[in-house]
């Protein structure tokens, strides 16, 4: 029986380190092929037509004269007459061809008359929505009679709209038969070993015979487990045309039906006493994702007020159904308690970090982790120096202010099996059917391998991306590097036995006396004594060494729960309403931190995520047509580099937090932005710009209602 | 995209020749950063695009200095924006329009936007550019007035036309007196820049004066002889934006007296707007930050806000002040 674990510090050759990506150079150059980028012999372009209305019946659907067209290989109606349709670009028709052009030839040609019913996808009056989804109103304590007895207590309304995911590589793939009912798909997906399953189910295949392939992959944020309709079309077109078919969503398409995160809004009361103890909450809240649900964020968030009352309610829209976006519902949660919070500070005439210090008690398990984090970030940002009361009070048109969020996350390992090979060269192999989305999975894998193993990082090689390999669990909830860490540890710890088992009586001791370190099988006592990876493999003659191991399993390598706290410093601009981010600060924990380069990257991106969604982003939709106006990146503004501001991080490590095994800390960091730069903004102007994003409309519109807009220059 | 012909003239002449007068027939194509995204939407569908670079001299920036034109400069309509940014000649004369055009989008587009496709680019209104028409009109009715009209006119909006002139340099150019050299079958006319600009009426109508085939060949500018030219753009990003309002101001001073004053505004109505109130208002008296903000107010008293875009009444009106304070040389309040 191995006993599986995480090595000491000083046993740690590689895991900890900072180490770039070995993807980096590949995909730099251009040399990483995407799904995007591949062009497998005689492909044929797929394209589809797509509904221009919110809500309309398919009333009759010609697809003829697009049969008719030379080099137009495969016409299909994916929805016929009688269908209705429930959002703007959903799909219609799909057809492949010799090009693209040809491709978007032939749906143009393809004649569908719509019977158009109202629609109704007003994200600012969702209140006049024909029909609303009331969740159960969930009451703890006696929130009533504590807010009649709280001492300070404010009341405010709050929002934020849908933002979409907007990957880089947009969704889609390849399809090609390789017979009657076996299938290669190169795909665009979070879930490599889920996908053929899903293909199978679609396609009436059994799902043995389906090979899904991703090499590389250009982000997906949680909008892409799914093998979609486009994905099953994409092979009925392939097998319809005998011939590989490529399908990838267009920007149009991307943003308007690939998912986004769900908008949120909520009216909130909260109560304290006046040292700043939290003692009465009520709220309810309210929320858009599409015909479906629109998520359930947990609000209040992390403060768990003792006295309590909250509802939510969904309220369907004919918009595509929301997805998982990064952290799905801890953003709004985040933004609707911490922009409440931060109010109440201002009542309670408190500055805001020890409001949060005051209050950790109802934090839960992660209080200590707080509270130190807390203190580094003040340290980074200069906190208790710098902080002012809302509104600053120096002179100039341009106003400076600090704010703060903390945030959690689980991100415990999922499910995976990683099998370790070691060939007759001493060349140890991984695989495993995860996936890189760009995260670094490839590199945590590999420096999770040759630690273990002794080996440095040119003497092992992961093989990932594909659903042939041992099943790995697709990469959502920040689960990934938990699980395929934890999975390669064992494979690993198993292989070391089977080698040390064979090497022990070739070195005249017991198994338990090797390690491997330093590229050698040796004896810890005497680290002379030791067999070459080569001699050793060379006991099993010609055969490579093979061993498997699995997560979950024995051992403590992977647990659940992060936290993590941002502070934000902009200014704003009280004439234009223009918000700027002078920095931010992220502290992070996540465990034992595998890479801490690409830990660290991680934060870097959740925060540039987080500040874009809160500076300029929105999935604006026409209440006029139904439709997504915001269809390409000029309209829907992601903020660039010259947006961001400088950008600090800081990862918790040592102990207290390397005992933990390896967390996932893909979604945490997205979470804080929003509140921490709305909570900046508030203490910059003394006023409280209630709705994401911070666009000059908003930060003027909130200066208007509070009749402090600087309209003439003060003399 | 829809299939179409190209053509490659070498003089001015064939390309007025192979545009033809049908503006649904053929297009004229210069840097095409506007245009590509324009035909693979079928936002515009021509059967032919005449591309320009070949046609000779319509590139770079030329001083001319006669015994009858003192120092005018007279820059190619397909110079890049990114070589008008660092054009010293230009720069020495007016350092507002270099730097103006420094701030275009980002480094790709400038280096292939030309001067004359920034000032002719088609609208961003996102009705116009999701395929709803210029005017975006639906069973007679705007879609505009009752939809999403957050970044859309609040000047010269009383319709059918709501969308905005985009142009980052029209404003400072038409504020610099410019003026357009135009070349078409009847030869070549000369115009105020601001002339070239007009509010369409009906779906179908452009929002330029090009006669059918004409082509703009040269931007005309004056000698600043002692103006003083700024601009002031309000921008969400830092880059790869258009400003949500600009002013561009030029003063003749005498002394801290302004004897004359343009005061033109960008991104507030479907043509660069001339504040002729903020020009009345600013003719002989003393500029100061007073009067600059009065200047603010004059320009945007007769702004009209839709349902969503109130906020950009402010914004004019601010963009208006700050641009005469830096025209003036005068610090920020406050700053």
């Amino acid at each position: 029986m191995v006993d599986y674990f995480w090595p000491e510090a000083k046993d740690r050759h590689l895991i900890g380190q900072r180490i770039s990506r070995l993807d980096g150079p590949a995909k730099a150059s251009g040399r990483a092929k995407y799904t995007y980028d591949l062009l497998p012999q005689g492909m044929l372009w797929g394209k589809i037509l797509r509904c221009p209305h919110a809500h309309a019946k398919i009333k009759s659907l010609d697809v003829s004269a697009a049969e008719k067209m030379p080099g137009v290989k495969a016409v299909r109606v994916i929805q016929g007459p009688g269908t209705e349709i429930q959002w703007a670009l959903d799909e219609v028709v799909g057809v492949a061809a010799t090009s693209e052009a040809l491709a978007e030839e032939a749906l143009r040609a393809v004649k569908v008359e719509y019977e158009v019913l109202p629609h109704f996808v007003n994200e600012a009056n969702l209140e006049k929505a024909p029909k609303v989804d009331a969740g159960a109103e969930e009451v703890v304590g006696d929130p009533d009679a504590a807010m009649a007895a709280a001492e300070v207590k404010i009341k405010g309304t709050y929002g934020m709209p849908p933002v979409a995911h907007n990957c880089m590589e947009a969704h889609g793939q390849i399809c090609e038969w390789t017979g009657p009912d076996t299938l290669n798909a190169w795909c665009s997906t979070q879930a490599v070993a889920g996908l053929a399953g899903q293909f199978a189910e679609g396609l009436g295949i059994p799902a043995a015979n389906v090979h899904v392939v991703t090499d590389y992959m250009g982000g997906g944020y949680g909008s892409k487990f799914s093998v979609d309709r486009w994905g099953i079309e994409c092979a009925k077109l392939a097998k319809l045309a005998g011939a590989p078919v490529k399908l990838m969503l267009d920007r149009r398409a991307e943003i308007t039906v690939a998912g986004d995160r769900p908008s949120a809004y909520g009216e909130i009361e909260v109560g304290a006493k006046k040292d700043g103890t939290l003692v009465a909450w009520s709220s309810k809240s309210w929320a858009s994702g599409g015909p479906g649900g629109a998520g359930n964020p947990p609000i209040p968030y992390i403060f768990q007020v003792p006295n309590r009352r909250h509802k939510h309610s969904s309220v369907p829209t004919n918009r595509a159904s929301a997805r998982a976006w990064r952290a799905p519902n801890h953003p709004q949660g985040a933004f609707l308690t911490f922009s409440a919070l931060d109010d109440l500070a201002a009542a309670l005439g408190m500055n805001p970090l020890d409001f949060f210090i005051q209050n950790l008690s109802i934090t839960g398990q992660l209080e200590k982790v707080y509270r130190e984090e807390l203190q580094v970030a003040d340290d980074l940002m200069g906190w208790r120096q710098r902080w002012h009361p809302r509104g600053d009070s120096a002179k100039g048109l341009v106003k400076r202010g600090l704010g703060l969020s903390i945030h959690t996350w689980g991100g415990r390992g999922h499910r995976s099996n990683c099998e370790v090979t070691v060939h007759p060269d001493g060349i140890a192999e991984a695989k495993i059917a995860t996936q890189d989305l760009g995260t670094g999975t490839r590199t945590v894998i590999a420096i999770v391998l040759a630690d273990s193993l002794g080996l440095p990082l040119d003497g092992v090689k992961v093989s990932l991306g594909d659903s042939r390999y041992p099943a790995s669990g697709g990469s959502g909830g920040s689960t990934t590097v938990g699980g395929v860490s934890s999975s390669t540890r064992r494979a690993a710890q198993n292989l070391l036995a089977t080698l040390f088992e064979k090497a022990a009586p070739e070195l005249g001791v017991t198994a338990k006396d090797l390690e491997a370190a330093e590229g050698k099988i040796r004896v810890k006592s005497e680290p002379g004594k030791s067999l070459s990876w080569r001699q050793a493999l060379a006991l099993f003659g010609q055969t490579p060494v093979t061993a498997t191991g699995a997560n979950p399993g024995t051992g403590d390598l992977t647990s659940s729960g992060v936290g993590g706290v941002q502070m934000a410093d902009v200014s704003v601009d009280v004439e234009t309403g223009v918000v700027r981010v002078n920095k931010m600060v992220a502290v992070q924990d996540c465990g034992l931190i595998v890479d801490l380069k690409t830990a660290e990257s991680q934060v870097y991106g959740g925060m540039i995520m987080g500040i874009s969604a809160a500076l300029s982003e929105e999935k604006v939709l026409d209440p006029v047509t139904g439709q997504v106006l915001t269809t390409d990146f000029e309209a829907y503004k992601m903020a660039g580099i010259a947006d961001v501001g400088e950008l600090v991080v800081r990862m918790m490590t040592g102990p207290g937090y390397d005992e933990r095994g390896v967390i996932g800390v893909g979604e945490p960091p997205v979470v804080s932005p929003g509140p921490a730069m709305a909570n900046a903004v508030a203490n910059a102007i003394g006023v409280r710009v209630p709705f994401l994003p911070l666009s000059p409309r908003r930060v003027l519109d909130a200066l208007e209602a509070a009749g402090t807009a600087v309209k003439k220059e003060t003399v | 995209m829809q299939p179409f012909e190209l053509a490659s003239p070498k003089t001015r002449e064939q390309a007025v020749r192979l545009r033809g007068t049908d503006p649904a027939q053929a297009t004229f194509l210069a840097g095409g950063s506007d245009l590509l995204g324009l035909m693979k939407d079928r936002i515009e569908t021509p059967g032919r695009v005449v591309y320009l670079k070949g046609v000779g001299g319509l590139v770079g920036v030329r001083s001319e200095k006669t015994e009858k034109s003192g120092g005018r400069l007279r820059i190619g309509a397909l110079t890049t924006v990114d070589d008008l940014s660092a054009d010293a000649a230009l720069g020495f004369e007016y350092a507002a329009i270099t730097a103006a055009a420094g701030r275009v989008a980002g480094p790709q587009i400038r280096n292939v936007a030309t001067l004359g496709g920034n000032l002719l680019q088609r609208p961003r209104c996102w009705y116009f550019r999701n395929g709803f028409g210029l005017l975006a009109q639906r069973d007679g009715k705007s879609m505009v007035v009752d939809g999403d009209n957050r970044y859309h006119a609040i000047l010269g909006n009383e319709g059918p036309a709501y969308f905005v002139q985009p142009s980052t340099l029209a404003p400072l150019l038409i504020a610099a007196g410019a003026q357009v050299v135009l070349f078409g079958s009847q030869g070549e006319r000369w115009l105020d820049l601001e002339r070239l600009y007009r509010i369409p009426k009906a779906e179908g109508e452009r929002e330029h004066d090009l006669r059918p085939g004409e082509m703009l060949t040269e931007v005309v500018l004056p000698p600043a002889a002692g103006r003083k030219l700024a601009s002031y753009e309000v921008r969400q990003r830092q880059t790869l934006d258009w400003s949500l309002a600009t002013a561009a101001v030029s003063l003749e001073m005498d002394g801290a007296k302004v004897t004359r004053a343009r005061v033109i505004l960008g991104q507030v109505a479907p043509v660069p707007w001339v504040a002729t109130e903020a020009e009345e208002l600013l003719k002989g008296k003393t500029l100061d930050h007073d009067l600059a903000a009065k200047a603010g107010e004059a320009a945007v008293a007769k702004a009209k806000a839709l349902s969503q875009n109130k906020y950009k009444i402010q914004l004019a009106r601010v963009a208006v002040k700050r641009a005469l304070i830096a025209a003036a040389g005068l610090t920020e309040e406050g700053a």
